[in-house]
């Protein structure tokens, strides 16, 4: 999400700056809570609208800039947004659709560079030092990442491009929405002085008002104090961070954080499902994502879990470690048919169901014990081969056949519209091919 | 029913029959365990649908009679019981139970709600005792032991005139046994799948007598059923249903290369070098005509490496092992000296006793997938 904070217009988003030692990127979604919205609904487009609880005591939590130029924003009480912008159409949030989204973005960003540290769902640290080789400068690896996330996911981002972390993020800050600035290495302290001191990172409401006491407004104000004083007027710690800060001083290192534990799937069903033959099929196609997903991470994981959240909201959930650690979709949907079949649900109305790997390790360098009478190429191998249509044709190009839908068998049973209730008379659960 | 038995043949008994009883029955009943008392002695039983068990002792009997008492508590009273005669006296609806100065008292369970025992099937041969023994624990540890497969957690046994096969595949291994018995008639060609555990349980208690017989219940409708009797005790066992993978032609007929090493010393090396090898990691063998160097571990971990001599016919070659597998194997071969068979590093390895002569079929085969170094 984009900080409420108002970073008013300064430098213009100009001439193309000298990115030369600018290694750090800040990357963040515009709008995006709501830019995610506004691909499942389109009709929107172009009118405000406020993603949010909408209850009494909800709570804004994305806008499109239609409405922002309102005055909404986010954390705004949904009663005061209402009143300001009262034409908005507000949409309750769907966090599914904001993480699968996320997943996608840090994916494009992940392929840049391992060094990728996730802020939020909709930002980033990236250090890109290691990169530049491949992809050119900074400044292309940022309009690349622009073009591939607008590609991929049809929501655009801002890019600030500079030497560290905050400049960075001023950088994004400063282009939203849709832009890239990049802060050159020697342009930082040109670029810092004429903003207001609330723009620097950990100037809250408090010390913005300690700091306007003092008569200082702006970064420029801030550097040309004597570090003594504002250590007395702030403590020695914020004192000194903010003289540095304002001097563009900042030499935090983009710290990529840890590998996913696990990793997995889920599905909210539009409506309550009590028809085995739709769970176990469902339950194919979450391990089969599953599976893709750990294969693109290069890890093997050595427990499969399920989750079931029941009609009255009761969720558990089971999981089964294998003797060994594996990455391949029919061994996931084996094991989570298992674990669902012994549950011994009969009819019960579901409302979710979940597949999930844990115990992930590298594959790299993984020991596979062999089996007897196991041919040279199994599924491990097909399954690889559908990864490599799936990057050429896209997702679906190839599935189980349990997965097609008979009435229109060029698009998968989530090939746009969510039709997993519709029963498949033809196929079974299970791979057919 | 009263009666006086030897503390250690009673504790025997009653241990050994309780150790099947089932821990969540489907009935109360099955608790249980059935003493029977009359001319031939005191009788012990078990059952639990799947297996039953049933031992004779011999008795001192002064009345006969039959009941049925809480299984799990009369093993744990007869186990701590004093080394002195054992005087058990129905009361009403209790029993007491007296030995020395001890004295319990144990209500019993309503005995005609119990269920007959299965009929032993009928006999088809007999052998040695130990020898079955010893062929069914070379064989049942390869079973597997995840249930979700559960035609792989049996022991396969193929009755072929006077030739008894026994396998067992958990599908990263093969054991394969063969051995001669009697049959009760020499044209008799019968399998079984019984569960590797019991089968296992089974021959291990039988050895205390000089002989087993087989009873083999076979064709019909009705489920099968496996007998064991021998010493005092028999068994029986619903057999497991499902068809068991076709083994015999993952057996391989020829050979690459042949090391021979012996036993021992390449047991203690596997286990030394493994120390080092993380879970499911394998160990490392590198065969040549210098002998055999044993590795495991990784580059950023520990790592443990050791040479031993071997007899080497091929060309060099490094095969990986789960080293748990490849030790089950050796200690199974029962011989000083170990044959290791190789058609390649992504091929089974063989693992046999020692070869007298070129060309001899190994009565035991103990059959072993590598493990695939992937990069």
């Amino acid at each position: 999400m984009s900080r409420g904070r108002v970073v008013p217009a300064g430098p213009p988003k100009g001439p193309a700056g000298d990115d030369t030692g600018c290694h750090v990127l800040h990357v963040d979604m515009d709008a995006f809570y709501a830019s995610v919205e506004l691909l499942r609904r389109p009709e929107l487009r172009g009118k405000p609208m406020i993603v949010g609880g909408d209850g009494s005591r909800g709570v804004v939590l994305s806008a499109t800039y239609e409405a922002r130029r309102f005055g909404v924003a986010s954390a705004m009480p949904m009663s005061r947004a209402r009143r300001l912008c009262p034409e908005a159409v507000v949409i309750p949030p769907t966090f599914g659709a904001y993480s699968e989204a996320s997943a996608g973005v840090m994916e494009i960003f992940r392929s840049v560079t391992p060094l990728v540290e996730p802020l939020s769902l909709d930002e980033a640290f990236l250090d890109v030092r290691g990169a530049t080789r491949r992809f050119g400068g900074p400044r292309l690896i940022g309009e690349w990442i622009r073009a591939t996330v607008e590609d991929e996911q049809g929501i655009t981002c801002s890019v600030g491009v500079a030497s560290s972390k905050f400049v960075a993020k001023l950088g994004s800050a400063h282009c939203k929405p849709d832009g890239l600035l990049v802060v050159p290495a020697d342009g930082v302290v040109a670029f810092l002085h004429p903003l207001p001191v609330a723009a620097l990172w950990g100037v809250g409401d408090k010390t913005e008002e300690v700091l306007r006491k003092l008569g200082l407004h702006t970064v420029g104000d801030l550097a040309a104090t004597p570090v003594q004083t504002l250590q007395r007027a702030l403590g020695p710690a914020v004192g000194s961070h903010l003289s540095a800060l304002a001097w563009g001083r900042d030499d935090r290192v983009v710290t990529p954080t840890e590998p996913d534990k696990s990793i997995g799937a889920e599905e909210t069903f539009p409506v309550d499902i009590d028809d085995p033959r739709v769970v176990r099929r469902e339950l194919l196609r979450l391990s089969e994502r599953t599976a893709a997903r750990v294969r693109a991470s290069h890890q093997v994981g050595r427990t499969v879990s399920i989750k079931i959240r029941f009609a009255d909201f009761t969720t558990i959930t089971r999981s089964k470690t294998l003797p060994e650690s594996t990455d391949v979709g029919r061994v996931v949907y084996a094991t989570a048919i298992g674990l669902y079949d012994a549950l011994g649900l009969e009819r019960a109305r579901l409302r979710l169901v979940g597949v999930r790997v844990e115990g992930l390790a590298p594959a790299e360098g993984q020991a596979r014990q062999l089996l007897l009478g196991e041919r040279d190429t199994g599924w491990r191998e097909a399954e690889q081969a559908i990864d490599r249509a799936t990057r050429r044709f896209g997702a679906g190009a190839v599935r189980p056949a349990a997965l097609v839908d008979p009435d229109d068998p060029l698009r998968g049973p989530r090939g746009g519209t969510p039709s997993p209730y519709r029963p498949d008379k033809r196929s079974r659960s299970g791979y057919s091919s | 029913m009263e009666l006086r038995v030897e503390r250690d043949a009673l504790a025997d008994a009653v241990v050994w029959t309780a150790r099947s009883l089932p821990a969540r029955p489907p009935m109360q009943v099955l608790l249980g365990l059935l003493l029977e008392a009359g001319e031939g002695g005191l009788s012990v039983s078990g059952f639990d649908y799947e297996v039953s068990s049933q031992i004779t002792v011999d008795v001192t009997t002064a009345e006969s009679g039959r009941v049925l008492v809480p299984g799990r508590l009369l093993a744990d009273i007869v186990r701590s019981l004093p080394a002195q005669p054992v005087d058990l006296r129905l009361e009403g609806t209790r029993v007491v139970l007296t030995c020395g100065a001890a004295r319990f008292t144990l209500p019993t369970l309503p005995v005609e709600d119990y269920p007959a025992l299965p009929a032993m099937p009928t006999t088809a041969g007999s052998l040695e005792s130990d020898v079955f023994g010893a062929a069914v624990a070379q064989v049942a540890l390869a079973a597997g032991k995840d249930d979700t497969l559960p035609v792989l957690t049996g022991v396969r046994i193929e009755i072929e005139g006077e030739q008894l096969t026994l396998a067992a595949t958990d599908r990263y291994r093969l054991a394969v046994r063969t051995l001669p018995w009697r049959p009760e008639h020499a044209d008799l060609s019968a399998t079984a799948l019984v569960p590797a555990r019991t089968l296992a349980d089974t021959a291990k208690a039988l050895t205390s007598g000089p002989e087993v017989l087989l009873a083999l219940s076979t064709g019909g409708a009705g489920e099968g059923m496996i007998g064991f009797e021998g010493g005092g005790r028999r068994t029986t066992s619903r057999l497991l249903e499902g068809e068991f993978p076709k083994y015999r032609s993952l057996l391989p007929n020829e050979s690459s290369a042949i090391a021979e090493v012996s036993t021992a010393p390449l047991v203690e090396a596997a286990k030394r070098v493994a120390l080092v090898a993380a879970r499911n990691a394998p160990v490392r063998l590198s065969f040549s005509a210098d002998g055999v160097v044993l590795e495991a571990g990784g580059q950023d971990d520990a790592q443990a490496s050791e040479r031993l001599e071997c007899g080497w016919e091929g060309e060099p070659m490094s095969i990986a092992f789960n080293p748990q597998y490849l030790l089950d194997g050796l200690g199974a071969v029962d011989s000083d000296t170990t044959t290791l068979s190789f058609t390649g590093p992504t091929r089974p390895a063989v693992l046999t006793g020692k070869r007298h002569q070129p060309g001899d079929v190994a009565d035991y085969r103990y059959l072993l997938m590598p493990v695939r170094l992937s990069g």
